[in-house]
C-alpha cells in the first residue's frame, strides 16, 4: 500500500476470514464476515494499533495474520514469504517468529503448571536447544520482564494480574519472535498496573527490535503506544494513518465518532470537547448493511453509500480513508 | 462544572464504616473506617482500583452484604432516616424505592425468561402499587425517557434481543421506575464499548439534571468521571485517601496516590506520547493490611512515620481533604517543582 523506505514485515492482501453461523441443528444459516477484504502492511520495528468496537473483527484479523486461524481467501506475506497456505508442522517456524499475548492473564496460564513448566513448554515446542541453554534462556527472559528468579517455581495463582501478564510476555518472547500480536494486553489490568506493562512492552521493543500489532479498545493508550493506527468497523478497515495524524485529523465519520467518545481525563477539556454521537446500534455482523457498512449510522450518508463499497484512498501521504466524502464532511 | 456555593442538604451521610469478611478462616478488612456524604442533586464519583473497597463500601451502606460480612458504622443516615436502626424488611423497601442501583454487567442482571415489560411492570406494581394498565403506560414512558426507540414494541421483547448498551438502558429504566432520590451506579459502563459508554454517561447526566436525584458513580476510570461528577472520592486499600470537587482532584490533587493515578494514564492534551509513569508494585493485601498508610509501599515520598500508623486527614478546603502526613505543598517541594495541571 505504501512505499516508504521502511522494510515491510507483514502484509495482508485482500484478506478474508468468514465464520459460518449455524442454527440449532448445525445447518449453516449465514456467514459472519469477521475480516472482509483487508489490505494492510506492517513495517519492521513499528507498533501498528488496531482499534474498533467489540465485534468489529480486530482480534480475528490479528489472529488470522499470525495464522492462528486459516484465512478464507486472500493472502498473508511474512518477510516476503507467502504463509497463507501453510498447514500443520509447516507453521511451526512461522509461529516461532510470530507470537501472541492475550487479554486475560487469568485464563491464559495453565493453573497446574508453575512458571518454569509454562515457559519450558513453549520453548521445547519450537527450538532445538539443550537443557542448559533452555535454563539460561528462561532465566534471562524472566529478568527482562521484571520477575525474580525464584518466581520460576511459583504457580499462576500466586501472581497478581500485572505479574501474570509479565509471564505471558515472557512466554511469548522466549522463542525470540520478530512479531508480537498484543491482543488487548492491558484491558484486564488496573490503571496503575497498565502503565507498568505498556512501559515494559516499549522497553522490550527497543531492546529486541520487535514489531507489534497492538489490538485494543482503549483509544488513549493506543495513541500512546502506536506508530500507525488502523480503525476497523464491521470487518473492514475504514481508516489508516500515523497515530498523531489520525487523532488530530480524523477523516472517516466513524473515526470521528469513535475518537470523540474517548472519556478525557481532564474536566476542562472534557467540558469543551464536542461529541459526535452515533445514532443507532452496531448492526449484526451476520447481516451487515450493503455498500458502505457504516451508512446506517453515518450522518453524512448519501444514496450511493448504500450501493457502493467505498475504496481505500490515500488522501495525504500515509493517510488512507475509505469514504469518498471524507474531505467534504470536515466543514 | 462550577459549583454553586449554596449549602446543600446531605441526602446520605455515613461515618466510620468498617466492613470485614470472614472467609476460609481468614479475615479480610475490606473497608477500614470510611466516612462520606452525598448532597442532594449531586453526582459523587467513588474511584478506586480493584480491591480498593469501593464496591464493598457502597454495598455496606445499603445493607447488601452477605452473611459472612460484618459491617460496623457510627452513622448511616439517608434522607433523615437512621438506616442502622432499620430491620432488613424496612431496608429492603427503601432500597427498591428510594435508593436504586445499577450494576456493571447488564448481561446477567436481567432474567432471560421474562420480557423487558414484565421486568419493569413488576417493579411498578410492587413499589408504586400500580395496576397492570397503569404500569404498562408508565413502563413505556420510562423506556422513552432512557432513549429506547419504539418502546411499545420493545416491552414484549426478551433481554437477548437487546444489545449491551440497550440492556444497560433497561436497567437504568428499572432503577428510575420508583423515582429514587439516590441512584448508585457500580461501574455502569465498564462492559460497554466507548461509543456506547459515551451515550450512557450522557444519559445519566441528563437524567440527573431532569430529575434532581443524586448519583453515586463507582468506577475505576478517572476519565469517565471527569465530565460527569461534581465531587470525587478516591479509595485505596480500604481507606478514603482523598476527596474533593472534580476540579480539585484533577487540578490540585493533594494525595500522592491521586497524583500517581493521574500520571499513569496518557495525558489527553499533549498527544500522549511521553513516557508513562507507572505506580511501582501492587495494591496491598487486605487480609493483613499494613498498619500504616496502605500506599506507603508504592509511594516515592514515604518515610518511616508513614508505615507506623494510618495518617490523619489534612483539610484543604471545605470540600477537599487528603489522608497523608505531608501537605500538598510539602509534596510539591519534594517533587522539586510545583506541579500545575492545565
Amino acid at each position: 500500500m505504501d512505499n516508504k523506505n521502511n522494510e515491510i514485515l507483514l502484509e495482508a492482501r485482500d484478506l478474508c476470514k468468514y465464520f459460518p453461523a449455524r442454527d440449532f441443528f448445525g445447518r449453516k444459516k449465514a456467514e459472519v464476515k469477521a475480516v472482509d477484504h483487508i489490505n494492510l502492511t506492517i513495517r519492521k520495528g513499528e507498533t501498528f494499533g488496531l482499534v474498533g468496537e467489540s465485534g468489529c473483527g480486530k482480534s480475528t484479523l490479528g489472529r488470522t495474520l499470525i495464522r492462528m486461524y486459516d484465512p478464507t481467501s486472500g493472502s498473508i506475506l511474512f518477510k516476503n514469504q507467502d504463509i497463507t497456505g501453510l498447514k500443520g508442522r509447516q507453521l511451526l517456524p512461522v509461529h516461532k517468529q510470530m507470537q501472541i499475548i492475550f487479554q486475560d492473564p487469568y485464563s491464559s496460564l495453565d493453573p497446574h503448571h508453575n512458571v518454569r513448566e509454562i515457559l519450558k513448554e513453549s520453548l521445547t515446542a519450537v527450538s532445538g536447544l539443550s537443557t542448559d541453554e533452555m535454563e539460561g534462556r528462561m532465566e534471562e527472559i524472566l529478568k527482562k520482564v521484571g520477575l525474580k528468579p525464584d518466581d520460576m517455581y511459583k504457580y499462576a495463582y500466586e501472581f497478581s494480574g500485572g505479574q501474570r501478564q509479565r509471564i505471558g510476555i515472557a512466554r511469548a518472547l522466549l522463542v525470540e519472535p520478530e512479531f508480537l500480536l498484543c491482543d488487548e494486553p492491558i484491558s484486564a489490568l488496573d490503571v496503575s498496573i497498565q502503565a507498568q506493562v505498556v512501559n515494559l512492552l516499549e522497553d522490550l521493543q527497543k531492546e529486541m527490535g520487535l514489531t507489534y500489532l497492538f489490538v485494543a479498545h482503549d483509544l488513549s493508550m493506543v495513541r500512546h503506544i502506536s506508530t500507525r493506527i488502523g480503525v476497523m468497523y464491521l470487518g473492514r478497515l475504514v481508516e489508516i494513518a500515523d497515530s498523531d495524524e489520525l487523532y488530530e485529523n480524523p477523516l472517516h465519520p466513524y473515526t470521528k465518532a469513535l475518537l470523540s467518545a474517548i472519556p478525557l481525563a481532564d474536566p476542562r477539556l472534557a467540558a469543551q470537547s464536542k461529541r459526535v454521537m452515533l445514532s443507532g446500534e452496531l448492526p449484526s455482523p451476520m447481516n451487515v448493511p450493503t455498500g458502505c457498512h457504516f451508512h446506517t449510522r453515518c450522518m453524512y450518508a448519501r444514496e450511493d453509500c448504500k450501493n457502493h463499497i467505498p475504496e481505500m484512498v490515500e488522501v495525504s501521504p500515509g493517510h488512507f480513508v475509505s469514504c469518498p466524502y471524507a474531505g467534504e464532511n470536515n466543514s | 462544572m462550577e459549583e454553586t456555593l449554596e449549602k446543600k442538604e446531605k441526602i446520605l451521610s455515613a461515618a466510620d464504616i468498617r466492613t470485614t469478611f470472614h472467609t476460609h478462616g481468614r479475615t479480610v478488612q475490606a473497608v477500614r473506617g470510611v466516612s462520606l456524604y452525598v448532597e442532594s442533586g449531586e453526582i459523587l464519583a467513588v474511584v478506586g482500583e480493584s480491591g480498593s473497597g469501593k464496591s464493598v463500601l457502597m454495598k455496606s451502606v445499603m445493607g447488601l452484604m452477605p452473611d459472612n460480612a460484618e459491617v460496623k458504622a457510627d452513622e448511616i443516615t439517608f434522607d433523615g432516616q437512621d438506616m442502622l436502626a432499620m430491620d432488613p424488611e424496612q431496608l429492603r423497601k427503601m432500597r427498591g424505592k428510594e435508593i436504586a442501583m445499577i450494576f456493571q454487567d447488564p448481561m446477567t442482571a436481567l432474567n432471560p425468561l421474562k420480557t423487558i415489560g414484565s421486568h419493569l411492570m413488576e417493579v411498578l406494581k410492587r413499589h408504586r402499587g400500580m395496576d397492570k394498565e397503569a404500569a404498562r403506560k408508565e413502563a413505556v414512558s420510562v423506556l422513552n425517557q432512557v432513549g429506547i426507540p419504539s418502546p411499545e414494541k420493545r416491552l414484549g421483547q426478551y433481554p437477548h434481543e437487546f444489545s449491551g448498551g440497550m440492556r444497560q438502558r433497561v436497567l437504568i429504566a428499572m432503577a428510575l421506575c420508583c423515582r429514587p432520590k439516590l441512584l448508585i451506579a457500580d461501574e455502569p459502563t465498564t462492559a460497554l464499548d466507548v461509543t456506547i459508554q459515551a451515550q450512557i454517561l450522557d444519559l445519566l447526566k441528563s437524567l440527573q439534571e431532569e430529575t434532581g436525584m443524586s448519583i453515586i458513580l463507582i468506577t475505576h476510570d478517572l476519565g469517565v468521571v471527569a465530565s460527569l461528577s461534581h465531587r470525587i472520592a478516591v479509595m485505596y486499600g480500604g481507606l478514603l485517601m482523598e476527596e474533593g470537587t472534580t476540579e480539585e482532584i484533577f487540578y490540585s490533587p493533594k494525595h500522592p496516590y491521586t497524583r500517581a493515578l493521574l500520571h499513569a494514564v496518557p495525558k489527553p492534551h499533549s498527544g500522549g506520547k511521553e513516557r508513562l509513569e507507572p505506580i511501582p508494585g501492587m495494591a496491598p493485601s487486605l487480609i493483613n493490611p499494613p498498619s500504616g498508610c496502605p500506599f506507603a509501599e508504592r509511594c516515592k515520598f514515604a518515610c518511616e512515620d508513614c508505615r507506623k500508623e494510618i495518617p490523619q486527614y489534612r483539610t484543604y478546603s471545605e470540600t477537599q481533604r487528603a489522608m497523608c502526613i505531608y501537605s500538598g505543598e510539602e509534596l510539591d517541594h519534594k517533587e522539586g517543582e510545583v506541579e500545575s495541571h492545565g
